[in-house]
């Protein structure tokens, strides 16, 4: 062990370098690949050609502006709902939990348990058209509003019902961790101070939970974003969003430029939204 | 306080308050159960359709109860080696992202160094990228090497990539609260670095390095997007729910979902556990 006693400046960086160089290696350097497949030109058949081609980057927006907002729609929709829905549970828990807090947080990861596309296909027989929703809702006179043609499954209801079913854990874990933290003493000083419940929780308890919000809101809105599947299974291809269309371009057309300038629009677009996100909620420890 | 005063002063108000203190007392929990109802009808959904008994290739109305799907879980061709794939791939890929999520974690916490910030930020960004453009830039990675043949190999390395960050954090939590006297204790009397390490500082961060490996594996095991970029002609568990979804999934889909989804539940209900025995410990 002399070794590391004469060059204990290298340590940290021998117990770094596996690690970093694996992400470094594929991730850092396949994104580095995917700019550089996104600016070729040609075909598979022919071969690609790296020519600045920048008219990949404006046909993907001129041709598939449609479902970039139609991504950025569902998942602010499903990110909104997300968000009103676990809020008043992650606070239950958080200060009525008592000693069952870890279980009721099991209950919450429950859905992780089962997998992704399993759980989603169970979204296809909740909402099919003969199932117990459709026939409630239009019982409620909610059918017309919520579905099309009498049908939920294959709209775009379903497919934000999905996405906000799918990425629930992960608003409601970081608004209970951000609510638990909050010293309860802060709350009864403002109710002594004559504030109202209601003006307490304004003015206290929703403030200081502000980085839970923030951090829920990326946690969901990202993957939401991005996803295929709930449009897939539960959606029709009016409902396609755009990674149906990069999936598609890159696994069945072999459109490997279109796809990759599409894969860096998207990505680009959510790295904007999140920093003017981040300015307009003034949290700056986004990363933790 | 306040509310007994006012029912004292105005009795004849008494019933309507003593309903909206009902309502006031209660709305949370109930809205709770439903919200736990919303959120665990799925699984039910997925529980009780593994004894479903479909007449035809579609298993999504309720025709009978029966116990085959479960006395023949691997009677459809494919799924038995799909399974295995997937168990394979998530129980390498997480003892791998696991081993170099540690170490970089332990870096982070004991060491400062030049790179702190640029590499926490290498950290976040795996996990704040979409899934899909995780999986695109492999892909166009692998495309470019011809060398590489797509299967169990780029699997893996896809998915110990999108672990590694998770396996971070999840030391890292730990590793905070970590008292480094044991370790002066141990050196002072006259351990070395090595066998410090092996008797005092693994012994500590045990925990948190079974939490990572059981967070790996879970996420392994449930990867689609990248695995569905990167897999050639493998199929993965999920791969094979994607493939069979498109003809009609069979009722063994649901029987290694409900099996995947009682191991976890069991692994998480016995943390729980020890956690409340840990505290009532504590207490006493």
């Amino acid at each position: 062990m002399g070794f590391f006693h004469r060059h204990r400046g290298l340590t940290p960086y021998l117990l770094l370098a596996p690690g970093l160089l694996w992400l470094g290696a594929f991730f850092l350097v396949p994104l580095g690949f995917l700019a550089h497949q996104s600016l070729q030109s040609g075909t598979i058949d022919f071969g690609y050609a790296f020519t600045w081609q920048w008219s990949n980057y404006w046909d993907a927006i001129r041709d598939y502006h449609g479902h970039f907002i139609r991504s950025f729609e569902y998942a602010a929709i499903a990110t909104a709902i997300a968000l009103v829905v676990s809020y008043p549970v992650a606070y239950w828990i958080a200060f009525h939990g008592g000693r069952w807090k870890n279980l009721l947080l099991l209950g919450i990861v429950a859905p992780f348990f089962v997998t992704y596309l399993i759980r989603t296909l169970a979204w296809q027989t909740i909402l099919a058209d003969n199932g117990v929703v459709v026939k409630t809702l239009d019982q409620l006179h909610l059918l017309g509003l919520l579905g099309d043609n009498g049908r939920i499954l294959n709209t775009a209801t379903a497919v934000v019902a999905g996405i906000t079913y799918n990425f629930l854990p992960f608003m409601a874990l970081p608004l209970y961790v951000s609510l638990e933290q909050i010293d309860a003493r802060l709350i009864e000083a403002a109710e002594d101070l004559y504030a109202s419940k209601v003006q307490a929780f304004l003015r206290v308890t929703f403030p200081l939970s502000l980085p839970g919000v923030v951090a829920g809101t990326l946690l969901t809105f990202i993957p939401a974003a991005g996803d295929f599947i709930n449009a897939q299974l539960l959606g029709s291809p009016q409902n396609h969003m755009i990674g149906n269309v990069i999936q598609s371009k890159f696994l069945e057309l072999t459109d490997y430029p279109a796809a990759a300038s599409m894969s860096f629009v998207l990505m680009a677009t959510i790295v904007i939204m999140v920093l003017i996100y981040a300015r307009a909620v003034g949290t700056e420890k986004l990363t933790g | 306080m306040s509310t007994v005063a006012i029912e004292a002063k105005r009795p004849r108000r008494s019933v309507v308050a003593a309903a909206w203190a009902l309502v006031k007392r209660f709305a949370l929990p109930v809205y709770a159960l439903l919200f736990f109802a919303y959120l665990l009808l799925p699984i039910v959904i997925v529980i009780v359709f593994s004894f479903n008994n479909p007449t035809g290739r579609f298993n999504y109305v309720w025709q009978g109860f029966t116990l085959d799907n479960w006395r023949y879980w691997d009677g459809v061709p494919g799924i038995r080696d799909a399974i295995f794939l997937s168990l394979e791939i998530a129980l390498v890929a997480s003892v791998i992202a696991t081993a170099l999520g540690t170490m970089i974690a332990l870096a982070l916490v004991r060491y400062g160094f030049r790179g702190r910030g640029s590499t926490n930020i290498l950290i976040f960004l795996p996990l704040s990228t979409p899934e899909i453009v995780l999986g695109a830039s492999l892909l166009t990675l692998f495309l470019n090497i011809t060398f590489v043949q797509f299967g169990f190999w780029t699997i893996l390395i896809a998915h110990v990539m999108f672990c590694i960050s998770f396996a971070v954090v999840t030391v890292k939590a730990r590793l905070v609260g970590f008292d480094r006297h044991l370790e002066e204790a141990a050196m002072d009397l006259g351990a070395n670095e090595l066998t410090t390490f092996r008797k005092v500082t693994l012994p500590l961060i045990a925990p948190a390095i079974i939490a990572s490996l059981l967070l790996c594996f879970a996420i392994s095991i449930d990867d689609f997007v990248v695995t569905y970029f990167n897999a050639g002609s493998e199929v993965t568990f999920p791969l094979f729910v994607w493939g069979a979804a498109r003809v009609g999934a069979p009722a063994q889909v649901n029987v290694i979902g409900t099996m995947i989804f009682l191991v976890a539940l069991v692994l998480m209900l016995v943390n729980v556990l020890i956690q409340w025995r840990r505290e009532s410990q504590a207490a006493a």
